[in-house]
């Protein structure tokens, strides 16, 4: 598909509107349809398809797979991070009143923040899922291959 | 501060520290987190109990006011279930150690941040007071189980867990439906509020079809015959520490969620008179106790042996919630209680003795009992306990459920009770038999007996089951508390 024009031109022009596309689903999830599990989801698919115009490895070099597992890991820890800071400010877990005065601007912040932590991680996942895919049909050709020789 | 602003991190502790756990490198790290977070949870459980006793907690999530919000409501039923499955974890855990290093030698962060969840979903179904949020935790706990059964040394691992996924995804998706009727019908997923909003809607066929589809569901998350194909291979390939901690709790947590349905949200009025719940789960208990026990005692795999005599003991922990009376509801808690205590033992000794000689079929276990003695001896000592002999928690479990099956005017359970315990004397007797009256293989090479380091964590549990067939106070106590928790009402 790398030979491609006609999928290398689309491809080029689709991938930075879908990620600004994510972006846009990820920080309009606390008042319109939308948040951190389907912004990641489309952020993801962006990087997908970079990785199936332009191969596994060129996608792998823009974001490693060991950077993909510690992203998913501290997507969930950003989320369990700002949970806290209700308990530590006084309040309850996941309770963002105590964070800012105002209440509006409150629960505001508190959502964003979390729901850029479920992004990240449902992002990151869902790369690493496509990417423990991708390879396995490599290793298994590669077995096959070597039963070969 | 009380103590049940607290009580919600039982759950988090360890959920939090599942992510920290699988970026760490090494072996010693993740499991001293694991340790760490499996003792928090457990004192904040143990801490709370007393006063779960006098009444219920509640906890509301983000501080959105229930039934809005998601809320925790904890009370002496779920309070048992929480520290039995928090104290599990804790006490297997450091007999856990050396075994895992030998059976998952290799990306031990990522093994014990699967346990950690597995630990933390079973927590939080647990503790929860929201139906939905049971389902979201039921899918954590068991997501996290099957990657963790597929750890197994044997590659039918991956082929037991596969099978388990299917089923279990079955059983949860049964759930879900029950669930989605109830919504339907009410408007609200909070356990209270449904208690509350049900008896208006209970003459319709989506709240019978919601109560049939939880019932089935859950039926095949705890194992209930004929439901309970998925288990025995389960345990017996999946790694040993995963098969101890899922004996003793995982099928626990199923069973008690059921509790829940059937007493707390329909009502025990509605499960047992409006509808023939008694007739089904009396039929599937006794089938269950009888073909599991008959399976077992023909079995070469000792793990599988003791996966299908969990099998049996499902039945009588459902043949006791069956008689419908708050005696026999109590009998079958104490039964789901003490039943953790054995089956941990049993599994943990089995887990030792794999460790020296790398199999447990009974033809290679010949002659061990004079090669380990101790460790024979333990798997012994809970075997008793197994088949109910007195001055062992088996036998108060079992003494408790023979005087509810008098009371519910059921005398001949007694005796199908007394056959099936007889049926387990001869299948833990021919691995005593095979360990000590047989000689030795010679093609096996000789192996000595397991280091402290096993044998400490493995007596403490095989105490336990001692501890609480003399001591009734918490067994007991708890179990009756829980039973008059879930028929007062309000979750």
């Amino acid at each position: 598909m790398r030979t491609n024009g006609i999928l290398r031109v689309i491809a080029r022009f689709l991938i930075p509107l879908i990620m600004l596309f994510g972006l846009y689903i990820q920080f309009h999830g606390e008042y319109s349809p939308g948040g951190g599990f389907q912004a990641g989801v489309v952020f993801a698919a962006a990087w997908i398809l970079f990785a199936l115009i332009y191969g596994l490895d060129a996608a792998l070099e823009v974001i490693p797979e060991r950077a993909q597992f510690v992203l998913a890991c501290l997507g969930v820890l950003l989320y369990c991070f700002v949970g806290l800071l209700g308990v530590v400010l006084g309040g309850r877990f996941l309770d963002f009143y105590p964070l800012l005065d105002s209440p509006h601007a409150a629960q505001q912040t508190g959502i964003v923040a979390v729901e850029f932590g479920v992004g990240v991680t449902v992002a990151t996942c869902a790369m690493l899922f496509f990417t423990f895919f991708a390879r396995r049909k490599r290793e298994i050709d590669a077995a096959e291959t070597g039963e070969d020789d | 501060m009380n103590i049940g602003e607290w009580l919600p991190f039982s759950v988090l502790v360890p959920l939090i520290a599942a992510p920290v756990c699988a970026l760490m490198p090494g072996r010693t790290g993740p499991w001293l987190l694991a340790f760490l977070g499996a003792l928090t949870s457990l004192l904040i459980v143990a801490i709370a109990l007393p006063v779960l006793w006098q009444g219920e907690l509640s906890y509301p999530f983000g501080n959105w006011p229930p039934p809005i919000g998601i809320e925790y409501r904890i009370d002496a039923a779920n309070g048992l279930v929480a520290l039995l499955v928090a104290a599990v974890a804790t006490f297997v855990l450091p007999w856990a150690r050396i075994i895992n290093n030998f059976e998952v030698p290799e990306r031990q962060g990522i093994f014990y941040a699967l346990f950690l969840l597995a630990f933390a979903g079973l927590m939080g179904i647990t503790l929860t007071g929201d139906a939905f949020n049971v389902f979201v935790f039921l899918e954590i706990s068991s997501l996290s189980t099957y990657a963790l059964i597929a750890h197994g040394w044997d590659r039918r691992a991956l082929l037991a867990s596969f099978r388990y996924l299917i089923m279990g995804t079955v059983g949860a998706t049964f759930v879900l439906i029950g669930i989605g009727f109830l919504y339907m019908m009410t408007g609200t997923l909070n356990m209270a509020d449904l208690a509350e909003r049900l008896p208006e809607v209970r003459d319709t066929t989506a709240v019978r079809a919601a109560l049939a589809f939880i019932i089935v569901g859950l039926g095949l998350k705890l194992a209930l015959f004929p439901l309970h194909l998925w288990l025995p291979n389960a345990y017996a390939y999946a790694p040993n520490f995963i098969t101890v901690f899922l004996a003793a709790t995982a099928t626990k947590v199923a069973l008690y969620v059921m509790l829940r349905f059937i007493f707390t949200i329909f009502g025990h009025d509605y499960s047992f008179f409006a509808l023939p719940l008694t007739a089904v789960l009396l039929a599937l208990a006794i089938a269950g106790m009888f073909a599991g026990s008959w399976v077992a005692m023909f079995q070469h795999n000792l793990k599988r042996m003791l996966a299908y005599s969990s099998v049996a003991q499902v039945g009588y922990m459902v043949l006791g919630i069956a008689l419908a009376t708050s005696a026999g509801l109590a009998a079958g808690l104490l039964h789901l209680f003490n039943h953790a205590l054995m089956k941990g033992a049993l599994f943990m000794a089995l887990g030792t003795v794999f460790w020296r000689v790398g199999s447990v079929r009974i033809d290679d276990l010949s002659g061990i009992g004079r090669e380990m003695p101790w460790t024979m001896t333990a798997f012994a000592l809970a075997g008793l306990s197994l088949i109910g002999v007195p001055l062992t928690a088996g036998f108060v479990s079992k003494w408790y459920l023979i005087i509810a099956a008098m009371e519910a005017g059921q005398p001949w359970l007694v005796a199908l009770i007394v056959i099936t315990s007889l049926m387990a004397i001869y299948y833990i007797w021919r691995v005593v038999e095979a360990a000590w009256f047989t000689p030795a293989r010679e093609a096996r090479t000789p192996v000595s007996e397991a280091p402290l380091s096993l044998l400490v964590p493995l007596y403490v549990v095989v105490a336990a089951n001692f501890w609480f067939g003399i001591d009734t106070r918490l067994s007991v106590g708890g179990a009756e508390a829980a039973a008059r928790a879930l028929l007062g009402g309000s979750p």
